[in-house]
């Protein structure tokens, strides 16, 4: 505390509160409008508070699923696999990659490093074409593999795992060396141990950014047992009625954002440290 | 960059760049690689045949008032979205900075729409301003401000603006959040003992201290809103009314998956690339610059 001003630290929390009310009303309306029976989602004014409907609702979109559409458990299965494959993928390419980039000296090794590099530049939104063509030509449309790899190959992951290992002391090597461990060993037994909280970090970030992906699965997959749950509140608000059915649509915005948010709010102190380290 | 004590050349360390490398070569390299020779071609309607025209497709899309036009609206929709974002997330920052008790709560309410999908944050933002029964649009209307963005080039401007920056609000608070946290204490209270006010020291010290991470931020925020905003336009406005909110990305999908032009399309992600990869070099440059506390 650097002085005490009673009411300038009233102001300041004044502000937060509002500030949060503003961030979690968007949020807060989801959770109500889960929360109602369509006829009342037509009535204006719309209704601020909690109604009764929740659980059917609830009951009606997981259980029989939305008119025509995919049941909602193959949608959240799809998008927990491709949320895990990318994570996983990423950080494991990431690590072996690292690894060698940070501990081995080798010929072509900063060519390999600009490489990787350079994919840091360039999200999957820029390349989207040829890149679906490729994948179409290898016949990994409508696959996971077509989901996951192209949005495995990008350098964040490399790049912040160079930093932790960086920043590991000299010293676990030699000592490990006098020990006789190979590299192989030094790496599963040393390394990967004292990078755990960075893999940790890593993997919330991922976790997020696959299950958040909609332009890519929305471009590789046809079949409607390959779409995430995502992708399929589009779908909903585009069905042919005059006016979209909110009470079903909220509820799976609700379904689609509940992972991601636990993952976050869960693993919080990890994914400031992931965000805030990886970036800078 | 490589350390003082490594291990000897051997096969081993190419065997353990190669996974990364092989899906870097196949999904980027490839695909890069398509996109420029693409970009030199003309292909006709039925993708029969196609022909090398040099930079044809350049020459046409920089001659194309609409291709311009987009540019500029791409350029507006990614200022406003980085202003509005970031001086909200400033001012809670500085708040959360200032006080004491409460700021890992506050924290751990404003970092959900992080978690939050572009699509899904576009939804809610829909559902709040829909034209007929929205909570926010009827409520405008009751005020005399007739509201609907399905009709209005302006308004549905100024929702994708705010659905973008709203998402965008988490990832800033906590950048600012964890600049002015490293700002030694000191620093402050030599100025408080001096008799400066809290606006005093936040202006002459705190915002100048924290400019590195606010130069970071804004590039992060024009890349978030050129690239990562696709998902919030294609279910807020599918670039209408009129165009109204077609960005840059939107163009290179729509040309290219439903307009089928294969060669303007692919000559828009070279255009794309070049514009990221300078971003990105300038973003380097700038974090390389580190201010010393």
């Amino acid at each position: 505390m650097i002085e005490n001003r009673p009411v300038s630290t009233a102001i300041s929390h004044f502000v937060l509160l509002a500030g949060v009310a503003i961030v979690l009303f968007p949020i807060w309306i989801t959770i109500v409008a889960a929360s109602h029976d369509v006829a009342r989602l037509l009535e204006v004014p719309l209704p601020l508070g909690l109604g009764d409907q929740f659980f059917e609702n609830l009951k009606q979109v997981v259980g029989k699923g939305v008119e025509g559409s995919t049941p909602i458990g193959i949608m959240l299965f799809n998008s927990l696999v491709m949320a895990l494959m990318i994570a996983f993928g990423k950080i494991s390419i990431s690590l072996l990659s690292a690894y060698a980039i940070v501990y081995f000296d080798f010929r072509f090794r900063m060519l390999f490093f600009w490489m990787i590099f350079i994919t840091l530049m360039l999200p999957v939104e820029v390349r989207i074409l040829p890149t679906y063509e490729v994948v179409a030509k290898l016949g990994m449309l409508d696959t996971y593999w077509g989901l996951t790899i192209p949005l495995i190959a990008s350098a964040t992951a490399t790049f912040m795992f160079r930093q932790t290992f960086l920043s590991v002391p000299d010293e676990l090597l030699e000592a490990a060396r006098i020990d006789g461990a190979g590299p192989m060993q030094f790496f599963w037994d040393i390394l990967l141990p004292v990078s755990r909280t960075s893999i940790a970090a890593m993997f919330v970030i991922l976790f997020i950014y696959g299950w958040n992906q909609y332009l890519w699965p929305l471009l590789v997959t046809t079949d409607k047992n390959m779409m995430t749950i995502v992708m399929s509140i589009k779908n909903m608000m585009e069905a042919l009625e005059e006016t979209p059915k909110w009470h079903h649509i909220m509820m799976t915005a609700l379904l689609a954002m509940i992972p991601p948010v636990l993952v976050v709010i869960g693993m919080q102190k990890l994914f400031v440290k992931g965000l805030t380290e990886t970036e800078k | 960059m490589l350390k003082q004590v490594h291990f000897k050349s051997s096969a081993l360390p190419y065997m353990l760049v190669a996974p990364q490398i092989i899906i870097t070569l196949v999904f980027f390299m490839w695909p890069a690689s398509q996109a420029v020779y693409q970009s030199l071609l003309v292909e006709d309607a039925f993708g029969m045949s196609s022909q090398f025209v040099w930079l044809d497709n350049f020459i046409e899309l920089f001659e194309d008032d609409h291709y311009i036009k987009t540019f500029g609206r791409t350029l507006f929709f990614s200022a406003m979205v980085a202003m509005l974002s970031l001086s909200v997330s400033l001012v809670l920052a500085a708040m959360a900075d200032r006080v004491i008790r409460g700021t890992g709560i506050y924290r751990t309410l404003l970092i959900w729409p992080y978690a939050v999908a572009p699509v899904v944050a576009g939804a809610l933002w829909v559902f709040l301003f829909y034209p007929t029964t929205g909570i926010i649009s009827t409520f405008l209307t009751s005020m005399g401000y007739e509201w609907n963005h399905q009709l209005k080039g302006n308004q549905a401007m100024a929702l994708v603006v705010i659905a973008a920056a709203w998402k965008q609000i988490s990832y800033n608070f906590l950048f600012f959040l964890a600049g002015m946290q490293a700002i030694p204490k000191s620093l402050i209270e030599a100025a408080a003992i001096d008799a400066a006010s809290p606006a005093k020291r936040f202006w002459t010290i705190i915002f100048p201290l924290i400019t590195p991470t606010t130069f970071f931020l804004l590039v992060v925020n024009i890349v978030y809103a050129f690239f990562e905003t696709f998902g919030i336009i294609h279910v807020v406005t599918k670039g209408g009314p009129a165009n109204a909110t077609e960005i840059l990305v939107f163009k290179v999908y729509n040309d290219g998956f439903v307009g089928l032009d294969l060669g303007g399309s692919a000559a828009q992600s070279v255009i794309l690339m070049v514009l990221v990869i300078g971003m990105t070099i300038f973003q380097f440059k700038y974090i390389e610059r580190k201010v010393e506390y």
